[in-house]
Parts: structure tokens; C-alpha cells; sequence
């Protein structure tokens, strides 16, 4: 139901992009004019090569930079608690254990551990992690740091979760396993994604709407629907409707790049 | 094959290998107190077989007696050095902090003053001494400032540099979770700075007793309550070489003694999650 195209439209609008421009320096545009609807339970990726401003539109949704031009508005206004991040590294702090990593976003809202024990730890399950609440990061592997990363990102129920990359350091067989698992743990908690991506499979797997984005300037050039239904499963990924998008994909990026050369 | 069952298989690598981490093991040890054994030894040849006079070069035996000797006099003179090396290292660890932490919450503060910062480190503490000991009424208190001085700035530059080292996202991060000032120098900054300041610190504690003896041959008062470097240079007037060779010994063995010293609470304070501290698996 979640994944039918009339029923997205239904539901109610998290935050709106609308011409938003950014530059740098006066002149290096990094995104122009760029427009995004973006509803409760959606799944969208970036997909574009480097330079295509989908880094920069993260941190403009994010309010680490402010647009030039044009204007981000969130339905209902911001809050704290509006956003979970997950960078390309798994950015915790090497000091603090798991658990004080993932209990982060409650601490700087004043929260005592002990106050927020449940969400840590449930978001720790989720991840498959809860026998590692008193490790270090540097105990962990790549792909178990990057679970922390997301567990950290949607511990408070955010309402929308900005990933940049996250997998794009992992080794394939990690990077498979952590894209079925993030599409179960969407299934359970519905959480709302804009996933920054350069791998054509990977927004094809995870999303329900891809972004093609061509650099200088940077702007959007199509919307990729995909409206294959969740749950999706590893079959997903051998299936003709999955090539076809794939293709379908490939080739608008494909066009993003003969643009932008 | 002739290897019995129940013998483990090591190929030769490995058996190289641990051969090589067994002389380490012992090596480490071994090798610098064979060598002291010996430097010790022909030091007393030299003296015998040269016929030195004991107020030119003492044999190392006399030293020791010097040492045992005069204990009540030097291990006073030793707690006087040490007490101002110790209240000169604790006013550098918070002068030096504190400016870090002033310097990185304010850019303004920063660019006005850390030049000063330079210039106190890089003029000599021997050229600045005589005029402290003008200004400066208590000895102690001069002893201290010019202990001070030297010390600071290692920790200074260094957690200033740990400070501004805190990882990009992470601090994007806090400002995403509307981290307050505090919050980000709590959480974020001080805990990346620790590493950075440790390693300041063990350079600081070295250099608070070298800025302690320095700062005793300049003020040059003796009497009671006289530190380690007076010992040495009054045994320098009278001629007597072995207890000035006993002092210097005392005074190397205390620096030592406070570099293993904040080496050790380095270890256990960064053990846990700082590379410096883990050891290698493979």
C-alpha cells in the first residue's frame, strides 16, 4: 500500500524544496533551482555524478548552509526534532561506547541515560547491535560502525532521516546486507529518507522516487518512479522490472553526464 | 614429517617471529642497564688507570657514597626543586587550558593574543629570570613564574591544536542537534582535545623542571629551603665533584621519574579507544 503512486500523493508533506539556488564565492553554482516534495514515508535518493549538488542539497535541508535563492519550508515549522543524519564515515565519537553514541541526540536535548535506556536499546535491536552497548567503535568492523550510525540517526523517531552516502565505503557483500536491512527497518518504523547515492543499484533497490541530478551547474534533471511494491526482498534485485529501472535510471544519469561534459 | 602430534605448527616465520618478540621482551630491559653497567665500569677504569684526583672526575663508587652521605641535605634540596616543578606544571595545565579553551571559543581573542603566546615561548627563560627576580619579591614565586613559563606553552599549542581537531561531521552533527556552546566543548571538543593535550603534557613536565632548575641558578640565593640546582652550584664553589655529580643524578632520575609517571596516566586515560595506546593484533 505503501509504495502505490496515488496514495503517496495522499499523505502529508514533511518539507518543500522550491527554487532553491545555492553559490559559492558569487560564482560557483552548486544548485540551481532545485524543487522537492517530500512526504511522510517516502524514500528518495539523490543520484548523480560528483559536483551535481546532491551533497549540498543535504546540507541545505539540514540547515548547515542556508539557499541563496528560494526556500525550504518544513510542514508545521523545524523543530529539534526533525532530523537523523548519516554521513559517508561513521562520524561517532571514538571515546564514548555504543550505547553513549547512540544516546547522543537525547543527551544534548538534556536527557538522562537512564531516561531514555528503552529508545537507546531498541534502536540498538533494530540494528542488530544489542550485545554491543559497552563496546568501542574501534572494536567494531566497517559495516557494524555504520549500524550505530543509522541506530544513532533514527533513535529519536525523527521525522526525516538525511543518509550521504553511507555505504559507499563498504565492501559490496556489507553494502547488500546493510541495503536489505535498511529497507526492513524502514518496513518497521516507517521512516521518511533522502538517501544521497553515485550507485544507479543502489537507488534502484532502495527508493521509491529517484532524483537525477547533473553537475555544473547543478540542477535536477528527471524523477525516476519506482513503483516496484515493498517489502522488497534479495529477489528484487534479479527481477526484469528491476534491470528495466535500473536501465531506465542509467540512462538519465548517462544523460546527466553527457550535459554536464 | 617429524613433528610429533601434539606439537602446534609453526612454520619457520612464525618461529622467527617469536623468537624476535622474546628478545624484545627481555631486550628492552636488558640491554640499556648492560649498557649503564659498562658505561659505569669504564668510567671507573678511566679514573683508576689515569690516576684522576677525586675533585676532578670522582669514581662512581664515591658518588654513591656522596649520595648516601649527604641524603638528608640533597633529598630536601630535591622536595624544594620538585614542589616548585609540581605547582609550576599544575598552573600550566590550567593556564594552558584555559587560554586553549578562551582561544577556540573566541576567534578575536585568538588572533590578538596568541602572538604573545609565541614570543613568550620563544625568548629564553634564563633572559627573562634576572628581570622576574627583580620585579617578583617571594622567590618561590619567581621560581614559579619562570617554571611557569617554559611549561605552558606545549600545553597551550596543543590542545588548541586537539580543540580545533574535532572530526568535521561530528560537529555538523551537533549543530544539526542544536548542540549549545558548552555542549560542544563538553562532549565533542575537550574529548577530542585529550590525546593532544596528554602528549603537551609530557613535554610540559620535563620542561617544568628544567625551567625550575634554571630558574635556581639564576636566583642563586641559597640557605635553608634552597632547591637541587643551588646544591649543585654551591658544590661547584667548594669543589666537591661528587656531590655534584649526586645531584645531577637525582635531578635526571626525577625527570624520569615524571615522564614515565604521565606516560603511565596517558596509557590508562586513552587505553581504551586512542590508537597511541592499542597494540597492533597482527
Amino acid at each position: 500500500m505503501s509504495s502505490d503512486p496515488s496514495f503517496r500523493s495522499m499523505r502529508p508533506k514533511v518539507l518543500e524544496m522550491s527554487g532553491v539556488d545555492k553559490t559559492f564565492n558569487g560564482d560557483v553554482v552548486a544548485l540551481r533551482n532545485m524543487s522537492l516534495r517530500v512526504n511522510d514515508g517516502d524514500f528518495i535518493s539523490l543520484l548523480g555524478p560528483s559536483g551535481c549538488g546532491k551533497s549540498t542539497a543535504l546540507r541545505l535541508i539540514a540547515g548547515l548552509s542556508t539557499p541563496s535563492a528560494g526556500r525550504i519550508t518544513w510542514s508545521g515549522g523545524k523543530s529539534e526534532n526533525d532530523l537523523g543524519v548519516v554521513f559517508q564515515e561513521p562520524t561517532l565519537m571514538p571515546w564514548a561506547t555504543v550505547a553513549q553514541n547512540v544516546w547522543l541526540p537525547f543527551r544534548l536535548r538534556g536527557q538522562s541515560y537512564a531516561s531514555v535506556r528503552d529508545e537507546v536499546l531498541d534502536a540498538l535491536r533494530l540494528v542488530g547491535l544489542e550485545k554491543f552497548l559497552d563496546a568501542y567503535p574501534r572494536e567494531l568492523s566497517g559495516g557494524m560502525k555504520m549500524r550505530v550510525s543509522i541506530a544513532r540517526a533514527m533513535v529519536t523517531k525523527p521525522r526525516l532521516i538525511l543518509m550521504d552516502e553511507p555505504f559507499a565505503a563498504l565492501d559490496e557483500i556489507t553494502r547488500f546486507r546493510l541495503n536489505n536491512d535498511l529497507l526492513q527497518l524502514k518496513a518497521k518504523i516507517g521512516c521518511t529518507v533522502i538517501f544521497v547515492t553515485h550507485s544507479v543499484f543502489e537507488s534502484v533497490f532502495l527508493s521509491d522516487r529517484i532524483v537525477v541530478m547533473a553537475a555544473r551547474p547543478g540542477r535536477v534533471i528527471e524523477e525516476v518512479q519506482v513503483d516496484a511494491p515493498y517489502p522488497r526482498h534479495e529477489e528484487f534485485r534479479t527481477s526484469g522490472e528491476y534491470a528495466a529501472l535500473c536501465r531506465r535510471a542509467s540512462e538519465a544519469l548517462h544523460q546527466a553526464m553527457e550535459d554536464a561534459a | 614429517m617429524t613433528i610429533a602430534d601434539n606439537t602446534p605448527l609453526f612454520d619457520a616465520e612464525d618461529l622467527r617471529r617469536q623468537r624476535a618478540a622474546r628478545f624484545e621482551r627481555f631486550g628492552r630491559w636488558l640491554l640499556p642497564i648492560a649498557v649503564m653497567i659498562a658505561m659505569i665500569w669504564l668510567w671507573d677504569r678511566l679514573v683508576v688507570w689515569n690516576e684522576i684526583p677525586h675533585f676532578i672526575l670522582p669514581r662512581p663508587g664515591l658518588v654513591l657514597q656522596t649520595l648516601i652521605r649527604d641524603w638528608p641535605m640533597l633529598f630536601d634540596a630535591l622536595l624544594v626543586t620538585l614542589q616548585i616543578t609540581m605547582m609550576a606544571l599544575a598552573v600550566a595545565v590550567i593556564g594552558g587550558v584555559g587560554l586553549a579553551v578562551i582561544f577556540t571559543q573566541s576567534r578575536l581573542v585568538e588572533m590578538s593574543f596568541y602572538p604573545y603566546a609565541v614570543i613568550l615561548q620563544v625568548t629564553p627563560v634564563v633572559s627573562i629570570a634576572p628581570l622576574i627576580f627583580i620585579y617578583v619579591d617571594s622567590r618561590t614565586a619567581g621560581l614559579l613564574i619562570c617554571a611557569w613559563l617554559v611549561a605552558f606553552f606545549p600545553i597551550l599549542a596543543n590542545t588548541t591544536l586537539g580543540l580545533n581537531s574535532a572530526d568535521h561531521n561530528l560537529r555538523d552533527l551537533f549543530r544539526i542537534y542544536g548542540a549549545s556552546r558548552w555542549q560542544t566543548l563538553r562532549y565533542l571538543r575537550l574529548p577530542s582535545a585529550l590525546p593532544y593535550f596528554l602528549g603537551g603534557l609530557r613535554i610540559a613536565g620535563g620542561l617544568a623542571l628544567i625551567g625550575a632548575v634554571v630558574a635556581e641558578y639564576v636566583a642563586g640565593t641559597g640557605g635553608i629551603g634552597s632547591g637541587l640546582a643551588f646544591r649543585i652550584l654551591e658544590a661547584g664553589y667548594r669543589l666537591n665533584i661528587p656531590r655534584m655529580f649526586a645531584a645531577l643524578i637525582l635531578i635526571a632520575l626525577t625527570g624520569v621519574v615524571i615522564f614515565a609517571g604521565l606516560s603511565f596516566l596517558s596509557h590508562m586515560l586513552l587505553r581504551k579507544w586512542h590508537e597511541s595506546a592499542l597494540k597492533r593484533e597482527t
